[in-house]
């Protein structure tokens, strides 16, 4: 319509162009219901006024960035309670408060794990504006941990709350299983960004076990799958942080370039060997022998194999990843729906599925999913590979750091793996020297 | 000694120089990241509306949200509604008679309060609270009458999931996301009216 205004008015007054356009809505407003309607609005005779439709207001923002603020405090002061204060119990309370406020209360949503879903699509898909709110969770954590270690997983993520609390009677796992599970968290992270730069929906919120639980919900998979991950904890600490936490990726490697990070020990580390069965996570590395196991020579050997290996591996990997790739993009809803539907045509049958049947009822058309079908499966393509190569890298560059040796004269923290949950502290016989030198 | 010392420091040196280095990468790495991301956010919220114009009213809204009841309601755009007599939101069809008895009701929780207005008008309002959204009155509405009802997600119910359980099996991807500041999507010519 202002185009049409326009063109009679070339290079007329904005203000005439805008005072016609509002004269022709007010005509368009004023002017009785569109024909469309079966039942014309009557015309009533007695006083009735048409109510307005009310739809109840949304929940200001404002508690978004209070979110944000509560974020900041927790991270800030478990920090503090990590690093000055060396203070298990603190952490501990600080724990038990976000499991009630950002789990129960705040219902898990939207937390860190799943903003890397977010961040994924607001790179990927141009309709979609991130709230600033959203990049405020992902990023602060990540900010804190390269500053103190892993903080937020200590006392202010309320999954980890949560299987801290069930940690009773945890056993050390052989290194070889957990270091295969450790890299479970790769393969969920890079697939779940797949599926979301696909559009093929946000697999880190669909799975997420423990959600469920902090609203009381109904999806009774997700309630089973969340209870047993909790059984499991008893034993195994910190089963989903472990071996399953996506965001733990990006923690773990922030944490090992944490600038100040916790220590086990106050002062110099005696080697007591003490601290070692405090750690329920297995992060505590113990001293080596002085000597190196095997001579130089052979290491480097082995190293230079392993060097070669990682450009075959991450090729065989990518190549791998995008034959799944194809496969995978079958979990994706329109490539499904399509596929059903093309059989339900060439069999020419009535009896459509649930899905079919309705969008054969909705406005969409064949042609507009088949076009979509193809670019998602064009995507899923380029993404398995890139996601095969990714997951082959890590695996190579797992097996380097493996057989890499390192000398360590003191007991040491895996930065990596560490939660920070300061459970350590106190086992260490220094520590209680240095309270006891403290408090005198 | 001295020498082992020196090369232990020298050690030392070249891992803290790889560690910085490596904390520079990283560093560098999330700024971007964070650069690219705010530089297409905004800072209000996003929440989750269906399009009533797309809603083929077929009742999983009702079922798949994560509460339940569902947090998607029926709303009436009463500035488009006829005020039947004989409304086929309200009444099953064929109606057995046009009373408000349960049976020939199509709501299924009778949440829709029938009040005679005029001879022979009259208003049909929905209690919020009763509706569990299954759509069966829109359905009808739109199928031989003016479409006056309608769906939405209720904002003061929706816990704003990261993503919505029901658009991921909505059949006619009615769902998206809105800005928070108008969370509703409410039918033409309902918003006209004001
Ligand atoms: S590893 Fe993941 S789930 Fe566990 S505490 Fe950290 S962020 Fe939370
Ligand atoms: S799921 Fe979609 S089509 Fe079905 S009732 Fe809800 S909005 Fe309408
Ligand atoms: S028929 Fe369904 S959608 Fe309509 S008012 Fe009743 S419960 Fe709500
Ligand atoms: S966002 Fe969650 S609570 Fe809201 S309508 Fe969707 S499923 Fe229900």
């Amino acid at each position: 319509m202002r185009n049409f205004v326009t063109c009679f008015f070339p290079r007329g007054s904005k203000l005439l162009t805008i005072v016609l356009i509002m004269i022709l809505f007010g005509v368009i407003s004023a002017a009785p219901l569109p024909a469309e309607y079966r039942f014309p609005r009557p015309e009533f005779k007695s006083e009735y006024e048409i109510p307005k439709t009310e739809v109840p207001a949304a929940t200001p923002s404002i508690y978004e960035y209070l979110d944000l603020f509560v974020l900041v405090v927790l991270l800030s002061i478990v920090s503090y309670l990590v690093l000055k204060r060396r203070s298990r119990l603190g952490i501990f309370i600080i724990s038990i408060f976000s499991l009630i406020y950002l789990g129960f209360l705040r219902r898990g949503c939207i937390c860190p794990i799943g903003s890397i879903q977010n961040v994924t699509l607001a790179i990927f898909d141009s309709g979609y504006i991130i709230p600033l709110t959203v990049i405020g969770f992902f990023l602060l954590p990540l900010i804190y941990t390269l500053l103190f270690g892993r903080s937020f997983c200590a006392g202010v993520c309320p999954f980890g709350a949560l299987q801290d609390l069930v940690i009773l009677r945890p056993v050390k796992l052989p290194a070889w299983l957990s270091q295969t599970l450790g890299l479970f968290p790769y393969v969920y992270l890079g697939t779940a960004v797949l599926f979301t730069a696909t559009g093929s929906g946000f697999l880190i919120c669909r799975f997420d076990p423990f959600v469920e639980i902090f609203r009381f919900g109904s999806r009774v998979e997700m309630l089973i799958f969340g209870g047993i991950l909790l059984i499991i904890g008893i034993f195994i600490a910190r089963p989903y942080c472990r071996f399953l936490c996506p965001y733990s990726v990006l923690l773990r490697l922030f944490s090992r370039f944490a600038i100040w990070h916790g220590t086990i020990t106050p002062a110099e580390c005696v080697n007591c060997k003490l601290c070692h069965d405090s750690c329920p996570v297995d992060a505590i590395l113990p001293s080596t022998p002085q000597a190196e196991p095997e001579s130089r020579s052979r290491g480097v050997k082995r190293l230079m194999l392993l060097l070669i290996l990682i450009p075959l591996l991450t090729g065989g990997g990518a190549v791998l990843g995008s034959q799944l790739g194809h496969v995978m993009s079958y979990l994706n809803s329109d490539v499904r729906l399509q596929t059903q539907i093309n059989r339900e045509n060439t069999t020419g049958t009535e009896n459509y599925s649930e899905d079919s049947s309705f969008f054969r009822e909705s406005r969409q058309t064949e042609e507009q999913l088949a076009e979509q079908v193809a670019t998602t499966k064009a995507d899923f393509y380029t993404g398995g590979f890139l996601l095969g190569g990714f997951i082959a890298l890590v695996f190579a560059l797992k097996l380097i750091s493996l057989s890499l040796w390192r000398k360590r004269d003191e007991y040491e923290i895996d930065k990596a793996q560490c939660v920070s949950c300061g459970r350590c502290f106190e086992y260490c016989p220094v520590e209680a020297q240095h309270k006891r030198a403290k408090d005198d | 000694m001295a020498e082992a010392d020196k090369e232990k420091n020298n050690n030392l040196s070249r891992r803290d120089f790889l560690r910085y280095g490596f904390r520079a990468i990283i560093g560098l790495g999330a700024l971007s990241v964070a650069g690219h991301t705010l530089f297409s956010s905004k800072s209000h919220d996003m929440v989750w509306q269906l399009d009533p114009d797309k809603c083929i009213q077929c009742g999983r809204c009702a079922t798949r949200c994560v509460l339940s009841p569902s947090a998607v309601k029926c709303v009436h755009a009463f500035a488009i509604c006829g005020y039947c007599d004989l409304c086929s939101g309200y009444f099953r069809q064929p109606p057995f008679a046009l009373d408000t008895a349960a049976e020939n009701r199509l709501c299924p929780t009778s949440a829709i309060k029938r009040t005679y207005v005029e001879d022979p008008y009259y208003e049909y309002t929905i209690d919020q609270s009763l509706c569990i959204g299954c759509g069966k009155c829109v359905k009808g509405c739109g199928s031989f009458g003016n479409g006056s009802l309608f769906l939405q997600v209720m904002h003061d119910r929706c816990v704003n999931c990261n993503e919505c359980s029901i658009a991921v099996t909505c059949p006619a991807k009615a769902y998206t996301r809105v800005p928070a500041h108008s969370p509703y999507l409410l039918k033409k010519a309902a918003e006209g009216s004001g």
